[in-house]
């Protein structure tokens, strides 16, 4: 069974078109690495694929159901922001989300309790959550925010952004967390990026954005010279260097460059 | 001091409103909407005169008004409830309007002292119960509510993503934060409804990380501070207003040297 299928998907956002009658299919177990310049789209396709955004054209389905809010099939990593609840415990943080969207006193029963030990015990966060989220570094917090999207065991992962703001050690410790887990529980995870290095060791397809368009494969099809200068509508070159890959345009890097104005 | 009646029932109201203030107090500084509730006070300061200017007990002017202020807040969406040059705005203008009622009406001076800086010593029976109603309907909407706030605040678009209606929850919560305003408004008066609302909330979170022991410790600190408030205003001949915010600066003082030290 496919577990993301979109046929003929435009979303727009605003009145802009982020995504133009995009056609894809991601099978079942598949670790597929969500690409793209920023603002191509990325954490747009996400909010789709959980309903959040109904599309201006096309259908959107879900293991074998159309898109819809509240799926409790998917797990959802948001791009992160800066915490709010610093002074929170980690566990309390985590365990918001357990039922979180029905009424009443946010009590954890017995149930509840177990899903988040096995959520914590899952990314090996069981000792940091302990902690209060504003005394954890940024790796540490990442796990958490896994946790809480593992939570309910969902089928489907979206995690979107979990390597920003990491080290380059960090981000490899993530992306091997994420791999393990996914072939432990037989997950399919749509993980996005700025940055295609970290990622190599996992994938087993990228889906690249750009300008509108989005094109699926491996890295062999899809992280080619005349595939991204469609995308990104201009010329680009791609190097291969000591098994990294490095994405160029009119000689300058394009990933690092943009990795850099995010934090400007 | 306890064989006065007017003192029994102040103490019984400022226990009401505190134990209120203690709780609602805890989720507005956790939202970071802090701003927001002193601005909902100042809308409520319009209602209290244009009740008084109308015949009608400002309590309820202050209710409605309050609520009217909260609804709205929440419905112009999160983003604007946050935007402080906007909330400052309103707040001046309500202030203004507050004003110009009292020149029209002719007990100036009292009335204005009583609504801007509280008048705990003049609550009478009837406003007791009026104050231990709302405060009941205050605590049980925060309890039907608590759950999805939480999440929601803590984790906003993965409780979107489960179904919670973000816009919804605001609306509910700073209809709670409005009716906990004009209580509070009755002991400590519009201007100084921080001290009751977020000072001991704000104590409880430098104190503790846990969520549940840092609603309990909101409250306590909160009922500890109005009644001390109360009992050295009966010694001192002080306004019992200046105590209550006294001892709360002194509570959430003490509450950073704690956190600090404890987290060294
Ligand atoms: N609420 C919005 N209204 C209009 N445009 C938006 C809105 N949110 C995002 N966009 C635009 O939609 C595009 C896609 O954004 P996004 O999905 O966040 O990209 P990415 O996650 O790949 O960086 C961007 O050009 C962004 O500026
Ligand atoms: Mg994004």
């Amino acid at each position: 069974m496919t577990a993301i299928r979109l046929d003929g998907v435009t979303l727009a956002l605003g009145g802009r078109i982020v995504l133009d009658t995009v056609d894809l299919r991601i099978g079942e177990r598949e670790f597929v690495g969500v690409l793209g310049p920023n603002g191509a789209g990325k954490t747009t396709l996400m909010r789709a694929i959980l309903g959040l955004l109904a599309p201006a054209s096309g259908t959107i389905s879900v293991l074998g159901a159309p898109a819809a809010r509240g799926n409790p099939a998917i797990g959802y990593m948001p791009q992160s922001r800066a915490a709010l609840a610093a002074r929170l415990t980690g566990r309390d943080f985590v365990a918001a989300a357990v039922d979180g969207h029905r009424w009443g006193l946010p009590r954890l029963g017995a149930a509840g309790r177990a899903g988040v030990d096995r959520a914590l015990g899952l990314v090996g966060a069981t000792a940091l959550a302990a902690r209060p989220l504003g005394e954890l570094s940024g790796g540490e917090r990442q796990r958490l925010l896994l946790a809480q999207a593992l939570l309910g065991s969902p089928r489907l992962l979206l995690l979107d952004e979990p390597l920003m703001s990491l080290d380059p050690h960090r981000q490899r410790d993530v992306v091997e967390l994420v791999r393990q887990l996914q072939r432990e529980l037989a997950l399919t995870v749509l993980f996005s990026a700025h940055e295609l290095n970290p990622l190599l060791p996992a994938l087993d397809r990228v889906l690249y954005l750009g300008g509108g368009h989005a094109a699926i494969g491996t890295v062999a099809e899809i992280i080619t010279g005349p595939v991204l200068s469609r995308l990104y509508g201009s010329d680009i070159e791609v190097i291969h260097l000591e098994g990294r890959i490095f994405v160029m345009s009119a000689g300058c890097e394009i990933e690092r460059d943009e990795h850099r104005h995010d934090h400007a | 001091m306890l064989d006065y009646d007017f003192m029994r029932t102040a103490f019984a109201a400022a226990g009401i409103v505190a134990v209120v203030s203690g709780a609602v107090g805890y989720f507005l500084v956790l939202r970071g909407q802090t701003f927001a509730g002193h601005a909902l006070a100042h809308v409520g300061f319009t209602g209290a005169t244009g009740a008084i200017l109308v015949g009608v007990s400002p309590l309820w002017g202050l209710v409605l008004l309050t609520v009217l202020g909260g609804a709205g807040m929440g419905l112009l969406g999160a983003r604007l409830a946050e935007r402080d040059v906007a909330i400052g705005v309103v707040l001046a203008v309500s202030l203004g309007f507050g004003l110009l009622f009292l020149h029209f009406f002719t007990a100036y001076a009292t009335q204005a002292t009583a609504l801007l800086f509280g008048n705990v010593l003049g609550v009478d029976m009837p406003t007791l119960w009026t104050l231990l109603g709302l405060g009941v309907v205050c605590l049980a909407a925060l309890g039907v509510i608590s759950r999805p706030l939480l999440f929601a605040t803590l984790q906003p678009e993965l409780a979107e993503a489960r179904g919670v209606s973000l816009r919804l929850i605001s609306v509910l919560f700073l209809c709670v934060v409005a009716l906990a305003v004009a209580e509070c408004a009755q002991i400590v008066g519009v201007l100084l409804v921080f001290t009751l609302m977020v000072a001991p909330a704000a104590a409880a979170q430098k104190l503790t990380t846990s969520l549940g022991r840092g609603v309990a410790l909101a409250i306590v600190l909160a009922v500890a501070e109005a009644w001390a408030g109360v009992a050295l205003a009966y010694w001192t001949d002080w306004p019992t207003s200046f105590w209550i915010t006294s001892l709360g600066g002194i509570f959430y003082l003490a509450a950073s040297l704690a956190g600090a030290r404890s987290r060294r």
